[in-house]
């Protein structure tokens, strides 16, 4: 299949219209070349055998109904070995770093095949990320795919960073790896990114695929999944366990949506594909652990919410995929608070089976429970004492009030470095929880307060 | 009869073929890999085609061959235990034969064909049967007898009947005319299977869940949506649902849900034990696993190989309850379809055709007598995921318009960690009173009567809420501040059930009458105390209604409750009440 077509019809946005082809493949990639010699990548999103419409990577800029059309015979696969590791690529996949092509061992697709859910093994294994809010309230689990909501000029930069130096399952000293693909965000976020994993030697262990700003929205459709598919190689053919980061799945969706407007795609809500939910999950499903096989893939996607809004389409339909969800406050942030994780909307939703006496501490479960429903009493009450004054609480009521304040003062409060294991977490959480009279304490059971509260632990020392 | 058909267009799982005479969901081997799809539209000499498989890399040109069947599932012993894709491929099967991940083109039997059966006959030669007759027996496992019975659309003269060891491929039995019948049968299903006649609900399905078998009752055959933002944890009530209860049969339909969620659900339900058998709950449940990356047609069609198997249980004489999680991703997956077909669009993207869609699914439910004159039911149970909560969607109120029950899961309550999150307030079900006289025989007389104080309580509590948003509790009046408190025991100790604890996962009806008894005795003591002038600060400090929050943990419930009630007692007469 090396003849080249020059039979281009249409042109709009993104897709062009080839006429009189031979059959061409679904999906099949392609390549454009433009009068002047330059070269341009694509892909089939329709054929049939009067027309073919590509989709354009690099953009429509420079092409003409002049243009050649060469269709490859097959569909976009990405080069991989191991020596992907320590490299930054394209969001394309074409290396961006100045080092040598990567000589395959392996091409794959990177549409990936689904696992099927009868060979997935669910996951359990805790990921300690030192961070309280995350460890203490919302444990991630290993095979996971949990994404952080933020809204723009909130930390989520900074938090996503902390959690990939930090992140480690205890007491294992398995082979670990980052893969970072980039959609859409500025230059200098990739710089302050890339700057990090420099100064704490965390590049060597990594795969970052990039696709800024300013490089073509469409390409924006395929970096994840170049991405995806190398942790899938590095978690499967090499057994790492692989942290994937995708930021921002905003903007991915902000090009899918465009995608269906140049299609002149019936739209649905806002404007976005009726088909955007199968879409993101054939992205979040790429995570988890196999039977069998000794790597994972965790996801760690970052989604900022337009406007806050976390029942707009794009955070809406990735938390019916996703397992749960790590919620920044714009309020904690301008309270000063480091990392400003609001726990109330926050959800693990695989927490319960990386918790308890053998992956982390009996008591874990209760006394997050508790620590949810103090803050959340306590919460409440601020709304109250806004109208009717401090004064007017019953004791039992200030108690959780002052709860509330000393929660966020403590336990969610923690620095960019601090890496706090899982027994200081609780250990906070039992400090702060001992503030309140005992038999308010209804969601532990008695033999975890003989043990652990402060109380009882200090008459037996 | 054309039978030289090829694809003429391909635009992701809808293909459109030339050059074959098809019917309407007629299954189609698409392509040079024989990729399975279904005809879903006609147009001239050209046929639109849904694939249930990823068409990467398929071509215009290539071959199309037609199988003249509709989409339909093998029904017969074996379905017990499998957990099948949503076109009836087992997984199993699917991981020995290609591996960790699912690739195309590969075909499995939905019943194995190695396995063999005792076939016990319970006809004999020269029975005149029909349609729906029970031929004989299979022990498909240890608690279920499988009823082989004769094809709806099949009568006639038995012949020969034999007994033994047979595959579900081999004919067991011969009727006059020559119709040979096997152990199993093929149904298509988009097509309900007959029943004699269809009665009316009047047993409540128990599940064990307080605020559910307590407030908000579905009965057998009945249909219940549980709506639910993500957050609230709908997957964990379902879960409890189909552990929990007293149907023989569980269908678990996990549509377009998480990989790693079904994955909890395949490890985890061979390990259950059902409470009342002790053996296996696998041994009585049938999986359907298609999460939300595997292909979407396949996910259309996940719900009514569901049913369909659901029926032919039903039509046993068993009483079958069906999961459906969740029934929006299928309704997207209508929606991913039609968009591709280019149809016009009704409220919010979703066809025209979604609320007769959605109302034909349901009707399948129900209590019946099947044609062999059994009775035998389909409680249906259907979560809904409405986007951002919001109920006013298109797929939430047209469930709601057909569905007897409502159980309003509410994020806010999972915030709070109240489980099961169910929204007491919002929640309704419409079989409460046709259960009465059920309830009358098998709890108390007095039970409804207390579920109606129950519920009157909490909506007293959530009007004084208001004023105490206000005010705060102290300024309320005395027998006020009593109301909220017991409404709250009635919350905290009655409505809460921790689904991960020991004894307090299931509780049976006689356990759910005798606590909410003893927190309303508690209300009854309190307020007449309060009345003979106990301060209220006294009453507050019983200890026995700290008491009452833990017996439901109780191993020995009903020793724990004498203690609590004895000890009411006593404490009530030092503070001077009745």
């Amino acid at each position: 299949m090396t003849k080249e077509y020059k039979t281009i019809n249409e042109i709009a946005g993104p897709l062009i219209f080839v006429e009189k082809t031979e059959p061409v493949g679904y999906n099949e990639l392609v390549q454009i070349t433009l009068p002047d010699g330059s070269i341009k990548r694509g892909q089939v999103l329709d054929t049939s055998e009067d027309i073919v419409v590509v989709q354009v990577f690099e953009g429509a800029g420079g092409l003409s109904r002049e243009s050649s059309v060469m269709f490859t015979g097959e569909t976009i696969k990405l080069p991989v070995s191991i020596d992907i590791l320590g490299r930054i690529l394209s969001g394309s996949g074409e290396p961006l770093d100045g080092g040598p092509r990567i000589v395959p061992e392996d091409r794959l697709e990177i549409t990936g095949a689904a696992i099927n859910p009868y060979a997935r093994l669910p996951p359990k294994e805790f990921i300690q990320t030192g961070i309280s809010t995350i460890d203490g309230m919302n444990t991630l689990v290993r095979g996971q795919k949990l994404p952080i909501f933020s809204g723009s000029g909130l930390p989520h930069n900074e938090i996503a960073l902390q959690i990939a130096r930090q992140a480690r399952v205890r007491g294992s000293e398995e082979p670990f790896a980052v893969v970072f693909a980039a959609m859409g965000i500025t230059n200098e976020e990739a710089q302050y990114f890339m700057r990090d994993f420099e100064r704490t030697g965390a590049l060597e262990r990594a795969v970052v695929f990039l696709n800024l700003a300013n490089d073509p929205a469409v390409e924006r459709l395929i970096t994840p999944r170049l991405a995806l598919t190398a942790a899938e190689y590095l978690a499967y053919e090499h057994d790492m366990h692989v942290l994937v980061i995708l930021t921002d799945i905003t903007n991915y969706c902000e090009a899918l949506r465009q995608m269906g407007a140049a299609r002149e795609e019936v739209p649905g809500r806002r404007g976005y594909p009726g088909y955007m939910y199968t879409d993101l999950a054939s992205l979040y499903e790429r995570a988890g652990v196999v039977k069998g096989r000794k790597g994972s893939v965790t996801q760690f996607s970052i989604l900022s919410m337009p406007g806050d809004d976390i029942t707009h389409p794009i955070p809406d339909l990735s938390g019916y995929i996703t397992e749960g969800q790590i919620v920044i406050s714009r309020e904690l942030h301008r309270k000063g608070i480091y990392p400003p994780i609001n726990v109330l909307p926050s959800l693990s939703r695989l927490m319960n089976s990386g918790i308890g006496a053998t992956r982390t501490r009996e008591d874990h479960k209760a006394v997050s429970d508790q620590c949810y429903a103090a803050y959340a009493e306590g919460k409440d009450l601020r709304g109250l004492v806004a109208i009717v004054g401090k004064d007017a609480l019953s004791d039992r009521d200030k108690k959780f009030l002052e709860f509330a304040d000393m929660f966020e003062d403590r336990f969610v409060r923690q620095g960019m470095d601090e890496n706090r294991d899982i027994e200081t977490t609780l250990d906070i959480g039992w400090e702060l929880l001992a503030s309140l009279p005992e038999a308010q304490l209804t969601r532990i059971d008695n033999k975890y307060i003989q043990k652990y509260h402060p109380a009882h632990k200090a008459k037996k020392e | 009869m054309k039978t030289n058909g090829k694809i003429y267009r391909i635009s992701g799982p809808v293909v459109i073929i030339s050059g074959l005479n098809t019917r309407m969901y007629d299954v189609v081997k698409v392509g040079n890999e024989g990729l399975m799809g279904e005809v879903i539209g006609i147009e001239g000499d050209k046929s639109t085609v849904q694939v249930y498989e990823e068409t990467s890399g398929i071509r215009p040109g290539e071959p199309v061959e037609n199988t003249g069947m509709p989409l339909s599932v093998e029904l017969g012993p074996g379905l017990l235990e499998s957990i099948y894709d949503g076109i009836q491929h087992p997984l199993p099967v699917l991981k020995t034969t290609m591996g960790d991940f699912i690739k195309r083109g590969v075909f499995a039997d939905g019943l194995s064909r190695q396995k063999q059966w005792e076939f016990v006959p319970t006809a004999k030669k020269g029975d005149k049967v029909k349609g729906g007759d029970i031929l004989g027996t299979v022990q498909e496992t240890q608690n279920i007898e499988h009823r082989i019975m004769v094809p709806p659309d099949v009568s006639g003269t038995i012949e020969e009947i034999k007994k033994g060891k047979f595959k579900v491929d081999e004919i067991v039995c011969t009727l006059s005319g020559g119709k040979k019948l096997t152990m199993m049968q093929k149904w298509p299903v988009r097509k309900p299977r007959p029943v004699a006649r269809k009665l009316t609900p009047n047993k409540p399905l128990i599940t064990g869940q307080r605020i559910l078998d307590g407030l908000f009752p579905v009965a057998k055959g009945g249909t219940s949506a549980i709506p639910g933002p993500f957050g609230s944890v709908k997957t964990v009530t379902q879960q409890q649902l189909a552990k929990w209860s007293d149907t023989e049969i569980v269908v678990y339909i996990g549509c377009g849900e998480r990989g790693n969620e079904m994955a909890d659900v395949l490890n985890e339900f061979p390990e259950l034990e059902d409470p009342k058998t002790g053996r296996p709950l696998m041994e009585r449940t049938v999986l359907i696993a298609n999460t939300s990356n595997m292909p979407v047609a396949a996910r259309e069609a996940s719900v009514y190989t569901g049913i369909t198997i659901a029926e032919y249980y039903r039509d046993m004489g068993y009483d079958v309850s069906l999961m459906a999680d969740s029934t929006s991703r299928w309704a997207e997956a209508m929606r991913e379809i039609s968009s591709r077909l280019e149809e016009m669009p009704g409220e919010e993207g979703y066809p025209a055709y979604l609320a007769a869609r959605l109302s034909e699914f349901y009707e399948r439910s129900g209590r019946v007598q099947s044609l062999c004159g059994k009775e035998g039911s389909i409680t249906v149970i259907g979560a809904v995921s409405p986007p951002g909560g919001d109920f006013s969607e298109p797929i939430t109120q047209n469930t709601l318009r057909i569905v007897k029950v409502f159980w309003a899961l509410d994020a806010k309550l999972a915030q709070r960690r109240h489980f099961p999150a169910i929204n007491w307030l919002n929640s309704y079900s419409l079989y409460t009173k046709a259960l009465g006289d059920w309830y009358k025989e098998n709890v108390s007389p007095e039970w409804l009567k207390l579920r109606d104080d129950a519920m009157e309580l909490l909506q007293k509590e959530s009007e004084l809420q208001e004023i105490v948003q206000l005010v705060g509790s102290d300024a309320l009046p005395e027998d006020q501040q009593l109301t909220l408190e017991i409404a709250r025991m009635i919350r905290e100790y009655f409505l809460q059930q921790n689904a991960y604890h020991e004894v307090d996962t299931f509780c049976p009806m006689d356990k759910q009458y005798k606590l909410l008894k003893a927190i309303t005795t508690w209300g009854t003591r309190a307020q007449s105390a309060l009345e003979s002038g106990v301060q209220i600060e006294d009453i507050m400090k019983s200890k026995t209604k700290d008491d009452l929050a833990k017996i439901k943990y109780e191993k020995d419930f009903e020793a724990a409750l004498g203690v609590v009630l004895k000890n009411m007692d006593e404490e009530f007469k030092k503070l001077g009440g009745r």
